[in-house]
């Protein structure tokens, strides 16, 4: 069912036009805000919009002179594979500031530069959630929802050019806000650190990334669509709302980088969580069972065990979840009755999850043996195992009593990252190992035994990392809460800080694991990408084709 | 306001999750579907090349 070629180029006038005036007028409004700007923060901001502007402007230009080159299939796979470089590029550098934050927490004396103020913990720390979550997990669920979207819907993505506005524009707003953290730019709200312009420019991005996905589903030449389509378009069209009611603000000036919530007090909380918790729900959870619901029955050469529960899985997902946020909330001044809906609906949480990891995992029923052979299948349902394990472990903490002893303590970064290192670092890398050898063309991986060696040395760094943090954070919670015989508190908070030490360093060890993992594959995506086999590792069962080339 | 949005969301709310549930579940394994969702569930494993994007 190749598309062909008339089909390939909508319009490509208009959306240069239309793309050429936004971009000067884009340029004009920088540069005012930089001559005009209140604070150095915004002029610097200012100026990279400009110089982004800028070379949008020149990379179009390349787009307009140059010959469309001829996509296998119609399919606009470009903007992928841009897509596929920068998730690998993010990894690195999320991965990297982790382990620098967590040596700053092993040893915070020896990693203290007052002088410097962008090296702090404090400045550092949204760095690394951001960079992991929004630009390493950002650019792979856009990557994958344009694969995924195109190949199964039979139809190239819509938008012309706007696919690339997405890709560029989005890491725009990953560039401005990291620098921002750097500087100091915040609005203090978790996971939605970045002050009301980058706000602005990513909801513009956002929308054009909801039209060019849409656009593409309704030109569809399959008539039904793909479920994993619907877990793309829960998380799009969810990150919007979230987006949009979690950062409504009034900037104290239009040409400074602050700006007050308007929310306050107890209201304020509830949104950000409800923001923050759904981030979790609809972001990593819901973008990333496409992944698995399109690259798992992919690689197993099978299809989904149940298409049926796929679909119960998805609706009872999506409406589950959108509750849950006010279990980050329990003990506070937040009404008791909501407290215990965002833990009822956590704990019903658990029976739509596992009923998406059964469905993942049934995927290999009769398939099984490939476990033993395909590292990277291997990857993704250990994935999916992970999935379930912290799926079963967040509406267990959620549950107010065991809250008591969890919030705060280690426990709670022992949770995310079994599931952020677990599950989206897993199901992502393994879509990236089957992504590079399908973009570039390639028979097979450079190397399947580095593979081997990321998924083992990364699997046991995971292992460090949870377990020390679980173990560093029950015994932080039950510190806590000790009492002596005379009813005063039996430790000082310095105490607890010191007791967990030995736990920082395992935990500093994990995350290094896990980087050192994450650098074996770039080398090996690399090397596939360029074209390499490793010696020895030829696959030489299928035949080879005369025209390689 | 308060005491009428609480009362809406405690009965209505709780009639229009579960109706829309049933639905799902009705729209999920009706045996009308279960051609097209037989169907559906090969969509990623019908593409006409096997190497993912690859054509040589």
């Amino acid at each position: 069912m190749a598309l062909n070629a008339n089909q390939a180029s909508t319009n490509p006038i208009d959306d240069v036009v239309l793309t050429s005036v936004f971009l000067a007028f884009g340029i004009l409004l920088s540069l005012y805000v930089a001559a005009n700007a209140a604070d150095p923060q915004m002029e610097i901001h200012a100026l990279m919009f400009a110089a982004a502007f800028a070379f949008g402007a020149l990379f179009l230009a390349r787009h307009v002179m140059e010959e469309p080159k001829a996509e296998p299939g119609g399919y606009a796979m470009g903007v992928v594979r841009a897509g596929v470089f920068a998730s690998v590029f993010w990894g690195l550098a999320g991965f990297l500031v982790g382990v620098v934050i967590a040596a700053q927490l092993a040893f915070p004396n020896l990693l203290y530069f007052p002088d410097a103020a962008w090296t702090s913990f404090g400045r550092l720390r949204p760095l690394h959630t951001s960079a992991v979550i929004f630009a390493f997990g950002g650019n792979v669920l856009i990557a994958t929802s344009f694969y995924v979207v195109q190949r199964t819907c039979r139809a190239r993505l819509f938008g012309g050019i706007a696919p690339w506005f997405v890709f560029w524009g989005y890491n725009l707003f990953i560039v401005i806000a990291a620098t921002g953290y750097l500087m100091g730019v915040t609005q203090s709200k978790e996971y939605a650190e970045p002050e009301w312009y980058a706000d602005l420019w990513l909801t513009i991005v956002w929308v054009v990334y909801l039209l060019v996905f849409l656009g593409t589903v309704l030109k569809r030449k399959e008539p039904h669509i793909y479920v994993a389509n619907w877990f793309y378009l829960s998380f799009i069209v969810t990150i919007a709302m979230l987006h949009i009611v979690n950062n409504l603000a009034v900037p104290v000036s239009w040409t400074g980088s602050k700006s007050y919530s308007l929310f306050s007090g107890v209201q304020d909380a509830l949104t950000q969580w409800w923001y923050a918790h759904n981030a979790v729900g609809f972001f990593l959870t819901t973008g990333f069972l496409a992944i698995m619901y399109y690259f798992i029955p992919k690689r197993a050469e099978r299809p989904v065990y149940s298409y049926r529960l796929s679909i119960v899985h998805f609706w009872s997902l999506i409406f589950i979840y959108i509750w849950a946020g006010p279990h980050h909330l329990h003990y506070t001044s937040l009404p008791e009755w909501a407290q215990t809906l965002g833990m009822t609906f956590s704990v019903m949480l658990w029976m739509p999850s596992w009923g998406g990891m059964i469905n993942g995992l049934m995927t290999l029923s009769g398939a099984w043996d490939k476990l033993r052979t395909d590292p990277v299948l291997r990857m993704m349902v250990v994935s999916v195992a992970f999935y379930g394990m912290s799926t079963f472990e967040g509406p267990l903490m959620s549950v107010r009593a065991v809250n008591s002893l969890s919030h705060y303590t280690d426990w709670t970064i022992g949770h995310v990252h079994s599931g952020a290192l677990g599950w989206v670092g897993y199901i992502s890398f393994g879509a990236l190992y089957c992504l590079v050898p399908w973009l570039w063309n390639r028979k097979q991986l450079y190397s399947n035994a580095l593979v081997e060696w990321h998924f083992w040395i990364s699997t046991i760094g995971i292992v460090l990392y949870i377990t020390s943090m679980w173990v560093s954070g029950i015994m932080q919670g039950l510190m806590w809460r000790a009492y002596n015989e005379f009813g005063f508190l039996q430790y000082s908070f310095v105490e607890t800080v010191e007791a967990m030490h030995p736990y920082y360093i395992i935990r500093m060890i994990g995350g290094s694991l896990f980087l050192v993992g994450a650098i074996i594959m770039a080398y090996n995506l690399y090397r596939t990408a360029r074209g390499d086999i490793r010696a020895n590792e030829q696959v030489p069962l299928a035949p080879v084709p005369a025209a390689a080339s | 306001m308060y005491e009428t949005l609480s009362q809406f969301a405690q009965t209505w709310g709780l009639l229009l999750f579960v109706g829309a549930f049933v639905l799902v579940l009705i729209y999920a394994l009706s045996p009308a579907n279960r051609d097209e969702f037989e169907k559906a569930k090969h969509i990623p494993l019908d593409e006409e090349d096997e190497n993912g994007g690859a054509e040589q």
